[in-house]
């Protein structure tokens, strides 16, 4: 299999390591915010755990340790292992920005 | 160098030797009763010697083992897998079942090689296999007396009752009675190599479709690799002959070559068989570099495994001859018709002198004027169709060919292969033919394996009767006889065609020219798969199937072709069915009366052609079976005598003996002695190194760990824990703060790499709007841990006086940069993991192996002493510091005593989900200290803890023992446990149970920090 680096170019897949799919989003969690513990929970349960188990396109993370260590966002048919697309992937992973410095 | 000692053994007998080249030539001829006087692309100049069971025989350069076999007049090569039926060889080339030979002796004997690829060398030495105690005479052959108990499943049928039987008893008689060739039990002495080749259009097969593709695509432009498994192109050009641009085939194929090779942009790459396909346009090859010689050459390897990236591929694998099931057909002396035509015409060798041909299709008939040629009788043919086709007619008439209609019922013979030939014709009258070979056409099966490769169906062709490919994996095209196109005019037209439309999407511009023509010989088959007479009938001939196997199968309800390939084993040997699946499911067909299309074929799998396991591990094997890191002070080490522990990649210092120390405990107890009581120092460069860097640093880090490091002072270091989003333990480390905006964060040695992924996902995926950028900086720092009370004074020596090492002036926790004496920067870090007063220097590691000596030197009047990884975890456990076996990917922050730890201020990875329910029970199995009743007992790492006086069980097993050693300190053996509610415990007698060293005694828990619980050793 071979992976096309936004940055680097089309390598080897024993260069990359594979994390998932990459469309859960981490909840924000604002320690002050007074949102119900159990509701942050829950996201946090289906952040963690709850994966759809695609047959076809998905978005997955890939890591391109052996390279220029980018975290990408790969969109790979699951069936035929074709990819579609590879981008970075800054800021892909989480609910909503949080604020620096808090 | 040690591939070049062994030599094999033979050596050229003296009657040869000293001779002229052409009196050894004739001396080599007159020993090879079937050779033919002239033809076939051998070298009658070289002769070479090689011995089959012992008995040295001649051939020539251009023989493969097969060929030189058929030249001497050899019939019976093998016995069957679980008959031990003498069988010969069937067929030319890599898809033969039967004549599977142990090649070589000693460390290179190699069992299962096809006499029909393995080149002839001089002084090759090959033996059969699977008889005792002699091919002719093999005791085994009385399993065909027993055939009803090897029938399709006899191993489920069987071997049902008391289970233990089956290893004492039956899996060892079976491994005896049925079975392939023995391999050597010494370690291999040649290399292996693995490499990467990269092309636009990759062609796989040199034969005349695989030329016509590779040439179009090279002069089209495009970067051309064309991979043959044979030792020269051409394919069946080299059997068959024929005409091609008003030359002979040969000739063609000559120029051909010489125009592929002039070519800069194509690369031919001969003995290599691909075998995989994968993801990609990412292609598998075996290229057997010195197979074909005795011993590889000095720095040369045997074999080489290829990855080869191709934009676009090219199938001409060509096409494989299936049999005809009939009783007798695995005869030996019953061949295939093609391989009949190879061994004649490529190789001058006959494999009959009376050859009767049955054949149901067009291309069978090749084989009479080619028999007729090299001066051979053609005894009869058998055509179930039942007329000669019309381009053989005027033959038939002039050699007054005996033409049968019917089929082949019985074959007459034994070891010393066919004597006669049985033919039954429709209306069920039999005759006798005299003959010594019977040549067999079921037709061809286009090579639809590798265009099968990503679970593509192929499809059925009824003209034809066979398969051809269906949906290939993306990128690729088959042409040829792989195409089901059979006619050699076709063939170079397809090939062309599909080299030019390869190397245009791969954007190539250049004129390829025109495809190379050739008549266009009808193909025309009535199929039949078997003649139904009494007697075993082969499908498979490697694990002797019959096609009663396959009828039986069908009754007892295994109808799927997979169920029909796992019940009777059809296919599963080491040929993968080439000859036999398409057969055999052909039978299944008609045994449950489908069409051969609605029964399908079975998945297709890599490898296409067996791979040794050599092949594919190449270099990686004994001390390279995996790269190897060495510390800074590895070469120090070494030359101090150190014992050296593989931990991951690294090859760490696990202690340094001392002459006269009786074992590695009183070597380990030592040095933690000198360090409690004196200084000692140890390597600790393998830890994870990061700097983290930028305005935000503090608050990036804030969030990777449960604790807070934006608090931390400039100059000080904290210990930090990190957890995973799911609420679990990830890592542990200490991380100061060089700078306002510098942070230096360590990780322990196993979790090096996954820190870093995981801090560079929480950078760049999770918080990209923060200012902070990390680089790894584990290989920049050669860092040493210096312990023991009279660390300071040691430093004092390293250090520029001008650095203030007072305890006020470098407290417990403090971290900067301090100069060396001679001028080097270091960084200093008062952290310990000992207990006692340490510091972790770090310098650029090309200081690595001087700081070591430095420190040797300068701490010489007070003894210093090098410890290594066990003093150190003997120390951390004494002092009940948590390291992997307690990191164990089960347990909380709570679980390892560390959950105050985690601030309740601030978000960070894993603290929702840590805190849920069953994460915070109050009877987890936690952290706790354990020490046997016994003061001499040895506690073992492993052993459960069970409470008092319980049956042991899992209902009432509470945890076990993580980390152990003998503690000098206390002078026992002590250990650290994770023990349900063990913080409540401290001071309850528990049963220690170790079923696997069979031991069980009683212990105290205790609090883990047996060694100065008040901390003052660090502070002082
Ligand atoms: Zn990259």
């Amino acid at each position: 299999m071979r992976i096309a680096c936004p940055f680097c170019g089309e390598r080897e897949n024993g260069e990359f390591t594979y994390l998932g799919d990459a469309s859960p989003k981490r909840p924000n969690f604002a320690v002050d915010s007074g949102e119900s513990p159990g509701g942050v929970e829950d996201a946090f349960y289906d952040y963690v755990y709850l994966r759809d188990n695609v047959a076809g396109y998905m978005r997955e993370y890939w890591y391109h340790g052996g390279g220029c260590r980018s975290w990408l966002i790969a969109e790979r048919n699951t069936v035929t292992h074709e990819f579609r697309s590879v981008t970075a992937a800054p800021g892909v992973g989480a609910a909503k920005p949080v604020q620096a410095g808090e | 160098m040690s591939g070049y000692s062994g030599s094999e053994p033979l050596g050229r007998t003296a009657a040869l030797e000293g001779t002229t080249p052409s009196a050894r030539s004739q001396a080599a001829s007159a020993s090879q009763s079937h050779r033919l006087r002239s033809g076939g692309l051998i070298d009658r100049q070289q002769p070479l010697q090689f011995s089959f069971d012992d008995k040295v025989m001649s051939g020539f350069a251009g023989d493969t083992l097969a060929s030189a076999l058929v030249a001497n007049g050899v019939k019976l090569v093998a016995r069957s897998f679980k008959y031990h039926r003498p069988r010969g060889i069937i067929t030319a080339g890599s898809e033969e079942p039967s004549a599977l030979v142990e090649m070589r002796t000693g460390a290179r004997k190699e069992p299962n090689t096809r006499a029909t690829t393995q080149e002839l060398y001089d002084g090759l030495v090959a033996q059969s296999q699977n008889r005792w105690p002699s091919l002719r005479r093999d005791f085994m052959s009385i399993n065909q007396l027993f055939s009803p108990i090897f029938v399709a499943g006899f191993y489920y049928k069987t071997f049902m009752w008391p289970a233990k039987f089956w290893e004492a008893i039956y899996e060892p008689i079976i491994r005896r009675a049925a079975g392939l060739g023995k391999s050597a039990a010494l370690p291999d002495p040649d290399h292996y190599d693995k490499a990467w080749a990269h092309c636009d259009v990759l062609v796989i097969g040199g034969g005349a479709a695989g030329l016509s593709a590779a040439l179009a695509a090279g002069r089209a432009g495009s970067r051309v690799i064309l991979v043959e498994e044979d030792s020269r192109l051409g394919g069946r050009l080299l059997s068959d002959g024929g005409e091609i641009d008003g030359m002979h085939a040969e000739e063609w194929v000559r120029r051909t070559t010489d125009e592929l090779t002039a070519l800069a942009n194509v690369r031919i790459m001969v003995r290599t068989a691909l075998f995989g396909v994968y993801d990609g346009g990412v292609y598998a090859a075996l290229e057997r570099v010195n197979d074909h010689v005795p011993v590889p050459g000095p720095h040369q390897v045997r074999q080489r495994v290829w990855r080869i990236v191709a934009k676009r591929s090219v199938v001409t694998a060509g096409a494989i001859e299936r049999p005809v099931v009939f009783p007798g057909n695995d005869r030996p002396g019953v061949m295939m018709a093609s391989a009949v035509r190879t061994y004649v015409h490529r190789f001058a060798a006959m494999p009959g002198r009376k050859v009767a041909l049955f054949t149901n299709n067009d291309d069978g008939w090749r084989t009479v004027e080619a028999v007729q040629q090299a001066g051979g009788d053609i005894a009869a043919v058998i055509d179930p169709r039942g007329k000669v086709p019309a381009e053989y007619q005027a033959l038939a008439e002039l050699s007054d060919l005996r033409v049968f209609s019917g089929g082949v019922s019985d074959v007459k013979g034994g070891v010393d292969g066919v004597r006669g030939v049985v033919v039954t014709d429709g209306n069920g009258r039999t005759q006798q033919i005299d003959a010594d070979c019977l040549a067999v056409s079921g037709g061809w099966n286009p090579n639809v394996g590798l265009s099968c490769f990503h679970r593509g169906r192929p499809v059925w062709r009824d003209d034809i009767a066979a398969f051809v490919p269906g949906d290939s994996p993306k990128g690729m095209t088959t042409a040829g006889a792989a195409n089901g196109e059979f006619s050699l005019g076709a063939c170079l037209r397809d090939g062309h065609a599909a080299g030019v439309a390869a190397a245009a999407e791969c954007g190539a511009t250049g004129n390829a020219g025109e495809a190379a023509e050739a008549g266009d010989e009808i193909y025309a088959i009535s199929p039949l798969w078997q003649v139904k007479a009494k007697g075993k009938a082969f499908v498979d001939f490697q694990h002797d199937v019959t096609a009663s196997d396959v009828t039986l199968a069908q009754r007892e309800g295994f109808e799927s072709v997979e169920h029909l390939k796992r019940y009777t084993t059809l296919g599963m040997a080491t040929d993968q069915g080439k000859t036999s699946n398409i057969t055999g499911l052909a039978i299944m067909a008609e045994a449950t009366g489908r069409t051969i299309p609605q029964t399908g074929t079975t998945i297709y799998r890599p490898p296409y052609a067996p791979v040794a396991i050599g092949a594919l591990a190449g270099h990686h094997r004994d001390e390279n079976f995996h790269a190897w890191r060495l510390t800074p002070s590895h070469h120090w080490a070494a030359a101090r005598g150190a014992v050296f522990v593989d931990t991951g990649l690294w090859k760490r210092a696990q202690w340094y003996p001392q002459p006269g120390e009786k074992d590695w405990i009183e070597s380990v107890t030592r040095e933690v002695l000198a360090v409690r009581n004196g200084v000692g120092f140890c390597d600790v460069s393998t830890l994870g190194k990061v700097d983290v860097r930028g305005a935000d640093a503090g608050t990036f880090l804030d969030r990777v760990y449960i604790n807070a490091f934006s608090s931390l002072a400039v100059g000080k270091a904290r210990y930090g824990l990190m957890l995973r989003e799911d609420g679990i333990v990830m890592d542990d480390g200490t991380t100061s703060r060089i700078a306002e905006d510098h942070y230096f964060l360590t990780t322990t040695t196993a979790k090096a790499g996954p820190v870093m992924a995981h801090l560079e996902f929480c950078r760049q995926v999770l918080w990209p709007e923060l200012d902070v950028q990390l680089s790894s900086a584990s290989d920049q720092w050669a860092q040493f841990s210096i312990a023991g009370p009279n660390t300071r004074k040691l430093l004092q020596e390293l250090v520029d006086p001008s650095e203030d090492m007072s305890n006020e002036g470098f407290p417990f926790m403090g971290a900067r940069e301090v100069m060396l004496r001679g001028g080097i920067t270091a960084r200093l870090f008062r952290i310990s993991f000992s207990g006692e007063i340490a510091f972790e220097i770090s310098v650029p590691a090309r200081y690595g192996g001087a700081m070591a000596q430095n420190l040797m030197i300068a701490g010489r009047d007070l003894g210093v002493t090098p410890y290594g990884t066990e003093a150190l975890g003997v120390m951390r456990i004494e002092k009940g510091h948590v390291a992997g076996p307690e990191l164990n990917g089960t347990t909380t922050a709570d679980d390892l005593g560390l959950g105050k730890m985690m601030s309740k201020k601030k978000d960070f990875i894993g603290r929702v989900m840590a805190g849920r329910e069953a994460l915070t029970a109050p009877d987890r199995q936690v952290v706790v200290g354990i020490k046997p009743l016994d003061q001499k007992r040895r506690l073992r790492s492993g052993a459960h803890v069970l409470p008092k006086g319980a049956i042991p069980g899992p209902e009432t097993d509470q945890g076990y023992v993580t980390s152990v050693c003998y503690s000098p300190m206390l002078e026992q053996w002590i250990g650290l446990g994770l023990v349900e509610r063990g913080r409540e415990r401290f001071g309850e007698i528990v049963r220690i149970h170790d079923p696997l060293r069979n031991e069980d005694y009683e212990a105290e828990i205790c609090n883990p920090v047996f060694y100065d619980p008040e901390g003052a050793r660090q502070r002082g």
